[in-house]
């Protein structure tokens, strides 16, 4: 059976997909649809509204509608889990070819590298990332990136392990192919599925570790609407007591996307990677 | 298996000088002059040259490395810029709290995870097996701190059922004198039950909270196990003999399936380290999760370095704690 039939027949799959399309196209469109200036974006006379006909998911203590504000949230947290998973995929890539390639001191450096990073428990390793180069987008990018960084240099290297093995590889290294060449023609194209597997799985987790350093407010700064920063200041002015929709809906829709995603990626796993 | 342990040991110690070195190393990169930035924004010029002097800034970073390594093993973490206490006495005092709340929630885990992947994978496909991994796989996607906000917001703010925040009550809290520090124990020791039942009430939502990540992956590992085993010939064996269906459940498959699920709870009782940060600063829960997170706040940078390698050197001790007990459960594992 090919993998998009397999695919089709994987209901989380389906499911997935469809959510993180129209998660995607939210996020894409939210300039065109809703334009917004989150810094002049406040109306004290609005301050803590409830749900109601004219905002949907409530005001917030600065009369910000909150509807708009997880909107524009949600494409801040998907654009630093794609970047973060991008970073972490093509630094853990390259590594990992590298080590599983060349071997030898190369590949005990590496690994001892990739030891060192796993031995931290993920949040806190981005944690000190982020308390060095001080809070900001970026530095949760690089921060949830570093920390994706071992899982692909793991993957890729003990694919090219049993890879460079082959007999079409050693048939293309005695034709005097150079190791760059055998690397990108030959072995890479053989890696990709599990990376991609593995890549939608861990775009869940980087949202997720992403809006937790924002909630610990190490992420986005004000203006800039970000859903794990709208919990941390319902939280800080206890507004997640007195008026629970600024809490409800942001950590609904981080839920949704890290969902959408962990959905995906079972999918794609069941039809790109059936043996495991 | 001794010489299995020893060598396991052994190849610990790089990884350990590995943390040591990129935990000294990310100090060191932050922007600006180290003795400025721990000396704290209302120091005097001559308390900065000061600090320098004791640090040992103004010697060659190999030396510093060494130096910090020496007073590492020495269990000496410095002291924080704000509250002057030394870091390895603060860790003493927090530490009972953190690993008391992550027991907790690994009790909470185990014992509603394990019995759910059972059920999911004895009734493979059926609407329960889909009910329960789907809640495994919301409880995989949930922020912890949103939900311990939420679960404040319904048990103890509407319902009024338990405490939001907190260890143990104000008016408990005043005449009770812990001994070790863990309060379950303390109670324990003292046959204080009222004083027990306070401690634990205020345990309930933290556990829950960080508990809920470890439930859903334990149940999915167990369900996986499980439906591996049942699969086998000695259970379709045990099952043509006319074994009673729980025996087969609970004695032939569930022993055998015990191994990754232990293994899985070692792994998730590491990770609580971590998980922990978010959920004290939540429930206000006085452990080195919330410790850190007023060191960031506050810019203290020897409390979140002290956090950071205490937390990982033990997150990396049970890892291999949990190695070891892999290789004693199964005697086919022998270090390579």
């Amino acid at each position: 059976m090919n993998p998009l039939k397999r695919f089709l027949q994987s209901t989380s799959g389906k499911i997935g997909l469809i959510l993180t399309i129209a998660i995607l196209l939210i996020s894409l469109l939210a300039p065109i649809l809703h334009p917004y200036d989150p810094a002049t974006d406040r109306n004290y006379l609005l301050r803590l509204k409830p749900p109601n006909s004219e905002h949907w998911f409530g005001t917030d203590g600065l009369g910000r509608d909150i509807l708009v504000l997880v909107w524009y949230g949600m494409r801040t947290s998907l654009t630093v889990g794609l970047i973060s998973v991008g970073l972490g995929l093509i630094v853990g890539l390259i590594l990992g070819l590298i080590a599983g390639y060349f071997r030898g001191y190369i590949e005990t450096v590496i690994g001892w590298l990739t030891d060192i990073l796993l031995a931290f428990p993920s949040i806190l390793l981005a944690i000190a990332i982020v308390t060095v180069s001080g809070p900001s987008l970026q530095s949760v990018m690089i921060a949830v990136g570093v920390v994706q960084i071992p899982i692909y240099i793991r993957l890729t290297r003990s694919m090219v392990l049993s890879l460079r093995e082959q007999e079409f590889v050693i048939a293309t290294k005695a034709l005097g192919a150079s190791p760059t060449r055998i690397i990108f023609n030959h072995i890479l194209p053989s890696t990709l599925s599990p990376l991609v597997v593995q890549a939608t799985l861990s775009i869940g987790t980087a949202t997720l570790e992403a809006a937790g350093l924002g909630f610990l407010g190490l992420g986005a700064q004000p203006p800039t609407p970000e859903l794990g920063t709208m919990l941390s200041d319902a939280f800080k002015s206890g507004y997640s007591l007195s008026s629970p929709w600024t809490t409800i809906f942001p950590g609904l829709f981080i839920t949704l996307t890290v969902l959408a995603f962990n959905l995906l990626g079972d999918g794609l796993r069941d039809s790109l990677d059936p043996r495991s | 298996m001794w010489k299995y342990i020893a060598k396991r040991l052994l190849s610990l110690l790089p990884v350990l000088l590995g943390i040591t070195l990129l935990v000294f190393v990310l100090l060191h990169l932050i922007p600006g002059d180290p003795a400025v930035v721990l000396s704290g924004e209302r120091a005097t010029p001559e308390q900065v040259e000061a600090l320098r002097q004791q640090l040992g800034l103004n010697r060659p970073l190999p030396l510093q490395y060494l130096a910090f390594l020496e007073k590492l093993i020495r269990f000496d973490f410095g002291t924080s810029i704000i509250s002057g206490i030394p870091i390895a006495d603060e860790i003493k005092n927090r530490w009972p709290a953190t690993f008391e709340l992550s027991v907790a929630a690994m009790l909470i885990a185990i014992t509603l995870g394990i019995p759910a992947g059972i059920f999911a994978a004895v009734r493979k496909n059926s609407w329960l097996d889909n009910l329960l991994m789907s809640g495994s796989l919301i409880g995989v996607s949930l922020p912890v701190y949103w939900l311990g906000l939420l679960l404040i917001y319904l048990f103890a703010v509407n319902l009024q059922l338990l405490p939001p925040s907190g260890r143990i009550s104000v008016e408990t809290g005043f005449n009770f004198k812990p001994i070790t520090n863990f309060y379950v124990l303390d109670s324990l020791f003292r046959f204080d039950i009222a004083n027990l039942k306070d401690v634990l009430v205020h345990l309930i939502l933290p556990a829950l909270t960080l508990g809920t990540i470890p439930l859903a992956i334990i149940a999915r590992i167990t369900r996986s196990a499980m439906l591996e085993v049942l699969l086998q010939d000695y259970i379709r064996t045990a099952k043509a003999k006319g074994v009673p269906r729980y025996l087969v459940i609970f004695q032939h498959a569930l022993k055998n399936a015990l191994l990754p699920i232990s293994t899985t709870i070692g792994l998730q009782f590491g990770n609580l380290l971590g998980g922990a940060i978010l959920t004290e600063t939540i429930f206000s829960w006085p452990g080195i999760g919330s410790w850190i997170y007023e060191g960031i706040l506050a810019r203290d940078y020897p409390v979140v370095q002290g956090g950071v390698v205490f937390v990982s050197v033990t997150f990396v001790l049970i890892n291999l704690l949990v190695d070891i007990s892999y290789a004693l459960f199964d005697p086919r594992i022998q270090y390579k």
